[in-house]
């Protein structure tokens, strides 16, 4: 039982998928200007991923590994295209914000990558959860980064008024940089931040070691 | 003429599809420590994207779309929704037979991109690409010019990355930021940088 807590609560900040395997990041940052897209997105994204893990994993033993690649992505754009067409039918407006980068699910590194590091090697229920938790860690950032965009930069969250804007009559003047693309940038490269500050294990060791200079050493090792 | 040289102008700078909209950031932030591999993988990118965009142009437009299948006297089907999964098998045959043909009479160049060329299956650049083509609805002259265009973006943006990242190694950074943290903010600088463009009207 600590197994599959382990397993589904690891990946939320001990292992993100974003902050620290990099896996993902493609689409992650371009739906998260507002919350409800990103919300969609992420429900969408952790449904795929729990089920292709799952149906990967229960054929895992039947396939041949020199195609694995091409099964791996059929199953996969196949789940897309139901997700798609769900989608289409009955959140319209939301998925055409989406535009392509439902599609771009196929390719997302984490569905990918989970299924060949895990699925490929453990059962199907165990998957099924690896699945759920790394989307989980997956919706975590895009829900952190779509809050501080959407609140910053419309001054609402779900469409909601929070901040009453200059242009209402109220105090609020948006930033209009935090519904640009460069924000989500920065966003993610302060959550990092702040995740490696918290967990100092993260770090990445220096490719080069600035010179000392009471010292006199460094250099490249 | 005028009209497809402005379209190639925004498919490079105004919407580059690396720092608009985030395509092939895993490879972009992954691959993009040295100038000259980050070069041969936008030159690999570049090559993929040119020959995939027209050809899943061309798929969706004879076989997949409304009414498409008229040439074969079958009316009324639509398969639309299977663009996806034949944008995606598209691309992975595509990168294995320029593989293959690479192997063959290019030597050379197959060395230089050889580890890149499996990856590019799934660099969203080059889906994302084909969706967008779709999306926009191109014909096929257009979709000559986007894949160009897009691929050429890409590579510039990954090379500058590059760039910048190598002259990075060498600053003071706070410990938490080094690495991953350091390089996002300097992509966000960047597509700050490539957003000066958006004022341009063609």
């Amino acid at each position: 039982m600590t197994d599959t807590k382990k397993v589904l609560t690891d990946p939320l900040v001990n292992n993100n998928p974003i902050t620290l395997q990099v896996l993902g990041i493609c689409s992650a940052l371009a739906v998260t200007s507002q919350m409800s897209t990103s919300l969609i997105m992420a429900i969408a994204l952790t449904a795929v991923t729990a089920c292709s893990s799952a149906a990967i994993s229960a054929i895992r033993n039947h396939i041949p590994s020199s195609i694995r690649i091409i099964v791996q992505m059929t199953i996969i754009a196949s789940l897309v295209i139901i997700v798609d067409q769900i989608l289409k039918a009955f959140v319209y407006d939301v998925s055409k914000q989406l535009s392509v980068f439902v599609g771009l699910i196929i390719t997302n590194c984490i569905v990918m990558g989970r299924a060949e590091a895990y699925a490929m090697k453990n059962p199907p229920m165990a998957s099924f959860i690896d699945g759920i938790g790394n989307g989980l860690g997956y919706s975590l950032i895009l829900v952190i980064v779509a809050f501080f965009r959407e609140l910053f930069g419309s001054g609402k969250l779900l469409g909601i008024d929070i901040f009453p804007l200059v242009k209402d009559g109220g105090w609020y003047d948006p930033n209009g940089m935090m519904l640009l693309p460069p924000s989500a940038f920065f966003i993610i490269g302060f959550i990092i931040w702040v995740f490696r500050q918290w967990k100092p294990e993260q770090n990445e060791a220096a490719d080069f070691k600035i010179m000392d200079i009471a010292h006199g050493e460094g250099g490249h090792h | 003429m005028e009209a497809y040289i402005s379209l190639f102008i925004k498919a490079v700078f105004i919407e580059n599809l690396a720092l608009a909209f985030f395509l092939g950031m895993c490879t972009f932030l992954a691959v993009s420590k040295k100038i000259s591999t980050a070069m041969g993988l936008g030159i690999a990118v570049m090559v993929v994207q040119v020959i995939t965009v027209p050809v899943n142009n061309l798929i969706y437009h004879t076989l997949l779309k409304e009414d498409a299948l008229s040439w074969m006297g079958i009316t009324g089907v639509d398969l639309s929704f299977l663009a996806l999964l034949s944008c995606i098998g598209m691309i992975a045959a595509l990168v294995q037979i320029l593989e293959m043909i690479l192997d063959k009479f290019f030597p050379a160049l197959y060395h230089a991109l050889g580890v890149f060329l499996p990856l590019i299956t799934v660099n969203c650049a080059i889906l994302g690409g084909s969706l967008f083509m779709i999306e926009r609805d191109y014909d096929f002259t257009q979709s000559v010019v986007y894949g160009i265009g897009s691929g050429f973006g890409w590579m510039l943006a990954i090379t500058v990355m590059a760039g910048v990242r190598e002259k990075l190694k060498y600053s003071d950074i706070p410990k938490g930021l080094e690495g991953l943290g350091i390089t996002f903010i300097s992509a966000g600088l960047m597509s700050l940088g490539f957003m000066a463009f958006s004022g341009i009207q063609l």
